[in-house]
């Protein structure tokens, strides 16, 4: 019995470790981006590194604004797209859909997000693309475009968390209303969606971060001109791409800058994390 | 608060309107699907499959595509998998909810939102560069577990709280130590959860983009060893797409993709439909 509790307290203290992978990988990420990107951005001023409108590396000029108002631009047209149908598509699955017909279109839904981000990109390019160029004119590489594409990539992830906290009411919300003669959308409008507002608000949170974290797709539909966009049909580079479209053939200083652009990417995203997760946690510690 | 319609008739109209919603987004995954498939599956054949590229990819087929896609997935998954399920059997069988395990959490949870580019940086400048591995399968295996690592541990943590309480106190009541119930018992009835999980990683490994082609390389040859640097599809099929080099071997590529996609998630479907048959 004593080696027996011996062992196990060993199998336990292994198996600490190995779940302190995650966060030591974590934490192994955070050291090295800033360790390759923030001595640039101090050298080379932090103000001028962020607010700077001229990106020309070969003549060590590294000024990021227009990748920056690019993030946010392509990522607040995911959100304009992306938001109302993923809820649209929440609401129906939880309330209106029947149970035959959920579990039909649920893995519809999943196979959504298991396509890859290459062919978003490449759909965008052969469809959407020529036709903004034809029909709504400019170059069709362009913010719209990387708006539009955005948008239903991140349907998935606004989807299933909305989904998961419209689930988890207490039937008696429900049931409640309908009880006192609302219908099921008054239910859904005065109820429901007010209830889950917490889970609601992070699967937003969570979708933005994926937009703004988007590589691929937005290289090939956003065009990728070093210029803040005047119109939605400009063209537009992002944080993300402005990385993948360098890295290949960046050295010194350069590829410095493109860390730099990486820590800058990095800390927006955990902000985005944080706050999402601190909205699910005050949900769970609110009892429900 | 006097309404503006009937409520019936407002019902009826927002009926309409977010059933309109929703199967727009159905039709759009339909319509990529059917558009993928209908352009690429006339360049499939088993040329293309068992053939290495050549002229930079205009000519032959996609064959040490294929196989350096399985190598760096397989690596990936070899890495992940028992950190992932460790770590789950760590949170829900030898603890209980404390800070450890909120850190834990956090850090899964903040690990599963870090962009794929990030992710490829990181393995480029410590595998590639500070490690001294190269461009290669180590690489891009390496990084595409740490990248998928959350996934794991997320999907055997619920498949594991999944199995019956009862499940372990017969364990321990008939003289099972902690270990052996887990083993023995726990482990074997949440088979099917953990197991989607990780096809669910194999899909995502299989479709990455970014965090590959800057740690496993981009250069088009058989993959020969864990140092080799290769191309895998998804990274393969955006050099073809991007740099117009051959629209049929694209819509080829993208075709055998799709199908790979596809067949996960039907995996991933049954697997889930039998777990959960099998516990409620």
């Amino acid at each position: 019995m004593n080696k027996l509790g011996r062992n196990d307290r060993l199998i336990r203290l292994g198996l600490l470790v190995i779940a302190f992978s995650a966060v030591s990988i974590l934490a192994v990420i955070t050291v090295f981006m800033f360790q390759q990107g923030t001595p640039i951005m101090f050298r080379y001023g932090l103000g001028k590194f962020l607010a700077g409108t001229n990106w020309y590396p070969s003549e060590n000029s590294f000024g990021l604004l227009p990748m920056i108002v690019g993030s946010l631009y392509v990522t607040a047209g995911a959100m304009v797209i992306g938001v109302p149908f993923g809820l649209a598509c929440a609401v129906v699955l939880t309330e209106f859909a029947s149970k035959r017909v959920r579990s039909l279109i649920k893995p519809l839904i999943e196979l959504l997000a298991g396509i890859p981000s290459v062919v978003y990109g490449f759909m965008g390019v052969v469809i959407l693309v020529p036709f903004i160029r034809t029909s709504l004119g400019g170059p069709g590489l362009s913010v719209l475009a990387a708006s539009i594409i955005l948008g239903i990539m991140i349907l998935p992830t606004v989807i299933s968390i909305s989904v998961d906290s419209l689930l988890a009411l207490p039937p008696a919300y429900r049931e409640g209303s309908l009880a006192m003669g609302a219908t099921r959308w008054q239910t859904v409008k005065m109820v429901l969606l007010p209830a889950a507002r917490s889970g609601i608000i992070a699967s937003v949170i969570l979708g933005m971060g994926r937009a703004i974290g988007e590589t691929m797709a937005v290289i090939m539909v956003a065009g990728n001109a070093i210029d803040i966009p005047r119109s939605p049909l400009d063209p537009v580079r992002t944080l993300t791409s402005n990385i993948a479209l360098e890295m290949g053939y960046a050295a010194g200083e350069h590829r410095e800058a493109l860390f730099a652009t990486g820590v800058i990417l990095f800390v927006i995203i955990m902000i985005l994390n944080t706050i999402a997760n601190l909205t699910s946690a005050g949900r769970r510690g609110a009892g429900r | 608060m006097t309404p503006l319609m009937h409520p019936r008739l407002e019902q009826r109209l927002v009926r309409a309107v977010l059933w309109t919603m929703t199967a727009l987004t159905i039709a759009v995954l339909v319509f990529i699907i059917v558009f993928v498939l209908r352009k690429g599956l006339p360049a499939l054949n088993l040329d293309f499959l068992l053939q290495n590229p050549s002229d930079m990819g205009k000519k032959g087929g996609i064959f040490s595509t294929v196989a350096a896609t399985v190598a760096v997935t397989g690596l990936a998954i070899l890495i992940a998998t028992p950190l992932g399920v460790g770590s789950a059997i760590y949170l829900t069988e030898y603890t209980w909810e404390n800070k450890v395990t909120r850190i834990i959490r956090f850090g899964a949870e903040c690990l599963a939102g870090i962009p794929s580019i990030i992710f490829g940086l990181f393995g480029f400048i410590l595998f590639v560069t500070k490690l001294g591995f190269g461009w290669s399968i180590l690489s891009g295996g390496l990084t595409l577990a740490f990248m998928v690592l959350p996934t794991i541990i997320r999907t055997s943590e619920e498949a594991i709280k999944g199995v019956p309480p009862v499940f372990r106190t017969v364990s321990f009541s008939l003289g099972g130590t902690k270990w052996q119930t887990v083993t023995r018992v726990v482990l074997p009835s949440a088979l099917p959860g953990v197991m989607t999980g990780v096809i669910l990683s194999v899909g995502r490994s299989i479709g990455e983009t970014a965090a590959v082609i800057f740690t496993a390389g981009s250069a088009l040859k058989m993959p020969t060893s864990l140092f080799s640097s290769s191309r895998t599809m998804s990274v393969h099929f955006y050099i073809l797409a991007r740099e117009g080099i051959s629209m049929p071997h694209a819509y080829g590529t993208a075709a055998v993709l799709i199908i790979a996609i596809l067949a996960v998630n039907v995996a991933t479907y049954s697997l889930m439909n039998r777990f959960i048959r099998k516990y409620s």
